[in-house]
């Protein structure tokens, strides 16, 4: 034995100090979940994969930025508020729709075609544990992507501000708006999800994902040409015209999710120019549709995931 | 203490088709073979092990758990690598392992460990950073069996672990699961259609065929007293046969070589003294152990011709 170790020392020979049992920590179900939601958070914004993966998010989160270095260069220099902190939001729904597009199949897509769902299920983690913490990690990722560029108004905001004490009411605005991303972020990842895990390519579950909210807006256009086109020259329709006008906002994700935001905080102007398209009286009912929507989204999403990879 | 045991365990599809049927086996810790042509029923099993899917009736344990009640303990316990593609293309090894590392449970210092240690011992260290796109098929079943092994199981279930590969593969492979099997501690159940290939390294072998167990047992006891002696001569054959016959032991011709069955170590003794009282030219004298396939052919007349397709 002493002769072995005296040849290793003077020989420099490397032990293979051999295979070692693990006798740490073993962390719950929980644990699993959440690192799958990190993990997640992290793929959406393309951490921690190749430079290619994070061209798409990144372009997206550039516009966005842009448009609040903007919108706050502009206050800042002449004082005018160009665009409330939830009127932000609603312009950004395109740009939403866009990174959902390119994160969600990223999320879901690309664990079907890969085959790596047997890996996941044959670990704690359960077949409601994955759907969900990966719905949790596009909701955030989507949040991020309206909350950040939304910081950044409201700090560049109170710089401008004269009175310390309109810092508050700034902060409220702020806050109104932040409501808004969430709401945007709960409902659209809700339904981006659910389209994407039924692709397993993620080129084809991206276009699904554009087609399901982008196909169903111009519905909504047509229905307010035909309401419009009864009404006076720059007048608002009224009767049952105003009526289609005002819940055909329902038929698609984009309108029905800036129907409830526009309940919570009416744009002022608008109001007073044509009265409320969306919100008012259908505010509750456009928020229902909404959690509605939402709910049975998730609920199909769980039912997809007791089937696939069996 | 028992690895696996089954009571009856019976699977029926909702399509009709009986995956498993009655199928009552204790396997004790080592390295099983779990053999049986495709669709015998194997993946079934492994994922009514695993708590992926219940049973139809019949009782199952796996490490004294009930996966059907308890799926969560034995995941965790449990190392699984399926058969078929399992890996993104676009992640580098070390972070997919320890992502999965993390799932099953362990810390992020102790995953990052983990995962480089279980890349090691399958042999990616060098080539750990670089993305699973790129890798070999070889190199992507090693890293199928580091994500299985990552989180230390006490168990490993290996589906066709030798798939794609070449013979040069397999081998190092197979190497690879006896050291897990015997010298890392763990037990493991190797799933093949090659019974040929999975006897080299097993301990005790199970077949099952079309739901139902075929033989299940050690290797050495399937094997015992099984072992023949091939003796060839050059000339005189005939002559060798009366003498050796005449010792009272048992002579079988094959082409031309005889065999003889191997009952202690004086058979080799009395055959080359044989060989020596008839001044043969001996060419060759080789101990053959009996495939394990014939022992199965020979056990179940009715299996039979599966049983052969099987080896």
């Amino acid at each position: 034995m002493s002769a072995d170790t005296g040849v290793s020392s003077q020989t420099g020979v490397i032990h293979d100090i051999g295979y070692q049992r693990y006798t740490g920590e073993r962390l719950g179900r929980a644990y699993s979940a959440r690192s799958l939601y990190t993990h997640g958070l992290r793929t959406s914004y393309g951490l921690g994969r190749s430079a290619k993966a994070k061209i798409f998010p990144w372009i997206v989160v550039g516009i966005v930025g842009l448009v609040a270095v903007v919108v706050t260069a502009v206050r800042a220099q002449s004082g005018e508020v160009v665009m409330t902190y939830w009127g932000f939001t609603e312009a950004m729904a395109t740009l939403v729709i866009l990174f959902l597009a390119v994160t969600a199949p990223e999320l879901v897509s690309r664990d079907i075609r890969g085959g790596v769902l047997p890996l996941y299920f044959s670990r704690p983690l359960t077949r409601t544990d994955y759907p969900l913490a990966k719905y949790a990690a596009l909701v955030s990722a989507t949040f991020l992507l309206l909350a950040g560029p939304q910081l950044f108004m409201f700090i560049g905001g109170a710089f401008t501000l004269d009175r310390i004490g309109d810092v508050w009411s700034e902060f409220v605005d702020f806050s109104k708006g932040l409501s808004a991303s969430a709401v945007y972020a709960v409902a659209f990842s809700a339904l981006a999800i659910l389209v994407s895990s039924l692709a397993g390519r993620r080129a084809v579950a991206a276009a699904l994902v554009v087609a399901l909210f982008l196909v169903t807006t111009p519905i909504y256009g047509v229905m307010a040409g035909v309401a419009f086109s009864g009404a006076a020259d720059g007048g608002m329709p009224t009767g049952d015209s105003l009526r289609m006008l005002q819940l055909g906002g329902l038929v698609s994700p984009m309108t029905l999710v800036a129907g409830v935001v526009q309940w919570w905080y009416p744009p002022i102007e608008e109001i007073e120019q044509y009265g409320p398209l969306f919100g008012g009286p259908d505010g509750p009912l456009y928020l229902g549709v909404t959690a509605a929507l939402v709910a049975v989204s998730l609920l199909l999403l769980l039912l997809r995931y007791r089937k696939v990879a069996r | 203490m028992t690895l696996i045991a089954t009571d009856a365990l019976t699977k029926r599809y909702p399509n009709g088709v009986a995956a498993l049927s009655d199928l009552t086996v204790d396997v004790e810790p080592g390295i099983i073979g779990l053999v049986g042509a495709n669709g015998a029923g194997k993946s079934t099993l492994i994922k009514i092990l695993l708590g992926l899917l219940p049973p139809t009736a019949g009782r199952v344990r796996v490490l004294d758990l009930d996966p059907a009640t308890d799926a969560g303990a034995v995941r965790a316990r449990v190392g699984y690598m399926p058969e078929h593609d399992c890996l993104p293309p676009d992640l580098a090894a070390a972070e997919f392992v320890t992502h999965m590392a993390r799932i099953s449970g362990l810390p992020k210092t102790a995953a990052r460990e983990r995962a480089s240690e279980a890349l090691r011992h399958v042999g990616l260290y060098e080539e750990r950073y670089r993305q699973i796109g790129g890798y070999s098929t070889g190199m992507k079943q090693r890293v199928k069996l580091a994500q299985a092994l990552v989180h230390d199981p006490d168990l490993l279930l290996l589906d066709e672990p030798t798939n794609g590969l070449d013979p040069a593969g397999r081998d190092a492979m197979l190497m690879l699961i006896h050291r897990i099997g015997t010298e890392f501690g763990i037990s493991v159940v190797v799933c093949s259609h090659l019974l040929g290939e999975v006897e080299r390294i097993c301990d005790s072998l199970v077949a099952i065929d079309g739901g139902k167990l075929l033989r299940a047992d050690r290797v050495s006891a399937m094997t015992e007293a099984r072992d023949v002696l091939v003796v060839e001569v050059a000339e005189g054959t005939d002559e060798l046969v009366t003498r050796l016959s005449g010792l009272g032991l048992r002579v079988d011709r094959e082409g031309r070589a005889l065999l003889v069955p191997l009952s202690d170590d004086g058979t080799y003794d009395a055959i080359l003294g044989a060989v020596a009282a008839l001044d043969l030219p001996l060419h060759s004298l080789d101990q053959r152990r009996h495939r394990v396939a014939e022992l199965f052919a020979t056990r179940s007349p009715n299996g039979s011709q599966e049983a052969a397709n099987v080896g």
